[in-house]
């Protein structure tokens, strides 16, 4: 065994490990009431939910996210350029605000029914609180990760591969169901994986819905039977279900190669959709566009307006500062991590690494705030031992920005961790064989060969994981200082009193601060010659 | 080249040192799930007449207590401040609180909104009322919270998810006055009236009433008044149930916002001090009309918008039997099909 790699990967692996066994050691202790109670009333119904919630925004994301990266990525068609990345925005937006806009409009009360039963009587609407609205609704709020990872996975491949796989006698849509979709596969379920675990962690989305799933069994056993213990240990569970799916992932994904040649293809040809179909493409990614983002962007709008006038003071700067400064340096440090973790593995390949890298992202499938606790309570520790033992006369480590940033790296590494991966599976061995060859090795070859290569999977995950923690909530309440709030922090006093009117204000920055890093990701991927898209 | 080095000055310095150094000869720490927009001024207040300053930090109940758990001893919060009784008889029941002797909140604050350990005591009354739909509801319909039950509200009551606090409370006050099996045959009864599933909060289920999906429904009255404030043509109103009972279910339901002083204050007298003044007349008022609440202080009269409504008679039972029943109240919910 090596041990350069392991000194790399363990530490990483520590910031998330040690949360996580805090929360699973709470499996010791099982409280026999509340387990009963919970199998024998609430369990069945919860399962059968995320059962179908799972699978219903699986299949949303990808359908959403690998039709619109292919068409913005690989084809031609009016707007695309707008498209490419307007399809982002809606990472942005929290999605419980989006969930609660989609309720304000489309229930019993709002507009469109209203209006549709008072003029014309009619009152056979779909009911917008069920299992299709919930699905609908997040699919539209997570369709980005998938839409971000399988488009960097499409550019990835250059032209060379369709034209390859059409020089062999393949027509266009035989060579991108059998070669282009299988080879950005990596991609494709590295942006999956993410939206499946935060469908998995959300509370506030499936709240707003009334939608119960195994994430609210977690929170009733906690806030409503006072059981801290028992959430624990349905979050362990929760935390073991997804290690297992990320395993199967791996073990499919060890079975092929994902590596296409170079970076030598020069920019691809793209396939130019003509008439009916360039205009079907258009619709296409207009209608994801208004109802995943303009739609709710709208409302919001109108209502930052009525409050904006008493809400809006000075201190939405420092907010917004705030929520800058910890985004930033989180997306810089998560990112970085992410970078070191996958590039140990890359150098010293071996399952025990593989194993304990993934072990390192799981923190992204806990609920954000019994991770919180899990963060928290080795923090206090440490905290107390300083003052009890070494005369600390307060707490040293509780409320400093290094905390917090350790804090989102527990959380957020998948969510850099997933591209970066999958980024790395595309280049070929032959790449660092051949740089080798040529005496560029170590650092070398990382910044000179890798890193390059590596670009727009790094944008990728600099830019997720930067909007993720603008979002963040559970953890910023947690560890941020006295004092210290951010724009996520703000939506959180409005909507907990029920106050989603002036929660639009806060909610409406986030998409304006977090456009910042779509922009950049934006101009950092046009020109690159191999990857243009 | 310039802007980038000061951002990198900036950026460090924060790192360093986010606490800015207290400039005040005394302070005392508040960790409240009563949100900031709530307690703000009433720190400000407070400082500027006291020149004590209030450091505090915002956060769900829930984490808040697991987070004054985790720090033990050493923690900086002197006092804890929440909203639903259950909250905080669960902070009693956990030991994160001590007992406070203060004649200024006996007075204060009436016996059935305190802990009667002294550990806790409320600020503002939230009464848990019936509101209506003027145009669908006869004037003499309703009555009571267990009428709800009766078959002639079939298809025509809202309510909210049973996961909010304020309907465990509700519930566990149901159960403390009518035993388990009364309860679970009242709740039955709602559950077989709803006319449609439950709403994720008091709003929506109001709208839901005004625009006739249903005739009744069960809120917290602060939100009827901010809903009224913004929509004042709204064909709503507020009904007082349980007025004409002589038994322990007599009176609306109320649950408070309160405060108590942590196990473990640095500075437990500046906390008492605190609290005191939030009991006191003059904060009393800013404390519940920034809300639209009622002051717990009895002597204390409540907004003119809130005065509005009516008066009416309060439930007496200690509101701590609530949080003791919670669990058992969130089971039983659990049991009967009320998500």
């Amino acid at each position: 065994m090596r041990l350069t790699p392991w000194l790399i990967v363990l530490p990483i692996a520590l910031v998330t490990l040690i949360p996580v066994a805090v929360v699973v050691s709470s499996l010791a202790d099982p409280d026999q009431e509340i387990w009963q109670h919970l199998w024998q009333f609430v369990l069945p119904e919860l399962l059968v939910n995320t059962f179908w919630l799972v699978l219903g925004v699986g299949l949303g994301v990808t359908l959403l996210g690998v039709s619109l990266a292919w068409l913005t990525a690989a084809c031609d068609y009016p707007g695309r350029r707008f498209f490419s990345w307007a399809l982002l925005l809606p990472l942005a937006l929290p999605a419980y605000v989006t969930a609660f806009v989609w309720l304000g409009l489309f229930d019993f009360t709002g507009p469109l029914p209203t209006w549709l039963r008072e003029t014309w009587g009619f009152r056979a609407i779909p009911e917008v609180r069920s299992r299709g609205g919930v699905i609908l609704v997040m699919s539209l709020a997570l369709y980005p990760y998938v839409y971000l990872t399988a488009r960097a996975a499409f550019q990835g491949q250059g032209r060379r591969l369709m034209e390859a796989s059409q020089s062999l006698g393949l027509t266009r849509a035989q060579a991108f169901w059998r070669v282009a979709l299988p080879m950005a596969r990596p991609g494709i379920m590295a942006g999956l994986l993410l939206a499946i675990m935060e469908t998995l962690a959300d509370f506030g989305t499936v709240s707003v819905f009334n939608y119960n799933t195994f994430t609210t069994a977690i929170y009733k056993a906690w806030f409503s039977l006072f059981s801290l213990p028992a959430a624990s240990q349905l979050a362990s569970i929760l935390i073991f279900f997804v290690f297992v799916v990320a395993l199967l992932e791996y073990q499919l994904r060890a079975q092929r190669s994902y590596a296409t040649s170079t970076r030598a293809a020069a920019a691809p040809t793209r396939i130019v959709l003509r008439g009916w179909r360039g205009w079907l493409a258009a619709g296409w990614s207009l209608k994801v566009f208004a109802l995943a983002f303009i739609l709710p962007m709208t409302q919001i709008a109108l209502w930052s307006r009525n409050v904006f006038a008493t809400d809006f003071d000075a201190r939405y700067l420092e907010f917004a500062w705030h929520s800058l400064l910890l985004s930033g340096l989180g997306a810089l440090l998560v990112g970085g991590l992410a970078l070191a973790l996958g590039y140990a593995q890359r150098l010293h390949p071996s399952g025990g690494l593989r194993l304990t890298a993934r072990l390192a992202t799981l923190g992204y499938a806990v609920p954000g705030a019994v991770l919180a606790v899990g963060i928290f309570i080795p923090i206090a520790w440490l905290d107390n031992q300083f003052i009890d033992r070494l005369g600390a006369s307060s707490q040293i480590l509780g409320g400093t920005l290094a905390v917090m940033l350790l804090a989102y790296a527990a959380r957020f590494l998948a969510v850099s961790y997933g591209p970066v991966d999958s980024g790395l599976a595309r280049i070929s061995r032959s790449v660092d064989e051949a740089a080798q060859s040529l005496g560029v090795v170590g650092a070398k070859r990382l910044w000179r060969v890798h890193l390059p290569m590596l670009r727009v999977s790094l944008l990728t995950a600099a830019a997720l994981t930067f909007v993720d923690i603008m979002k963040e909530l559970p953890i910023t309440l947690m560890t941020r200082p006295f004092g210290w709030d951010t724009l996520a922090v703000r939506v959180f006093e409005m909507t907990s009193e029920g106050e989603w009117e002036r929660a639009a204000l806060p909610a409406l920055a986030i998409v304006l601060v977090g456009l910042l890093p779509v922009i950049f990701l934006l101009r950092h991927t046009k020109n690159d010659p191999a990857l243009a898209c | 080249m310039k802007s980038m080095r000061h951002v990198a000055l900036a950026v460090l310095a924060s790192l360093l040192a986010v606490q800015a150094p207290a400039s005040f000869a005394e302070e005392v720490v508040v960790y409240s799930a009563r949100n900031e927009q709530l307690i703000k001024p009433l720190f400000d207040a407070y400082t500027q007449e006291t020149g004590v300053a209030v450091k505090f930090v915002t956060d769900k109940e829930g984490p808040l207590m697991a987070r004054l758990k985790a720090e033990g001893k050493n923690t900086p919060a002197d006092l804890f401040m929440t909203v639903d009784a259950g909250n905080l008889w669960q902070a009693a029941n956990e030991g994160l609180l001590q007992p406070v002797k203060s004649k200024i909140l006996q007075a204060n604050i009436p016996d059935h909104l305190h802990d009667p350990d002294n550990e806790w005591f409320g600020l503002s009354v939230r009464a848990r009322t019936i509101v209506y739909n003027k145009n669908t509801v006869k004037s003499g319909e309703l009555s009571t919270y267990e009428d709800l039950a009766s078959p002639k509200w079939k298809d025509r009551l809202c309510l909210r998810t049973s996961k909010k606090v304020y309907n465990q409370s509700l519930v566990a006050m149901m159960m403390w006055e009518h035993g388990e099996a009364k309860t679970e045959d009242i709740l039955k009864g709602w559950v077989s009236n709803l006319a449609t599933a439950p709403f994720p909060d008091d709003t929506k289920a109001m709208e839901a009433v005004a625009a006739g999906q249903c005739d009744v429904t069960v809120v917290n009255t602060y939100y009827y008044g901010r809903l009224m404030e913004k929509k004042p043509n709204l064909p709503l109103g507020i009904f007082w149930p349980n007025q004409t009972l002589k038994n322990k279910a007599a009176g609306v339901h109320v649950n408070v916002s309160g405060a108590g002083v942590t196990k473990h204050a640095k500075n437990p007298q500046g906390a008492i001090k605190l609290l005191e003044w939030l009991s006191s007349a003059k904060a009393q008022n800013l404390y519940a009309d920034v809300n639209l609440e009622y002051p717990a202080n009895a002597q204390v009269q409540p907004d003119k918008v809130v005065t509005a409504w009516g008066s009416f008679k309060h439930n007496l039972i200690n509101v701590s039997e609530a949080g003791k029943l919670q669990a058992k109240a969130t089971m039983l919910m659990d049991r009967v099909g009320y998500k």
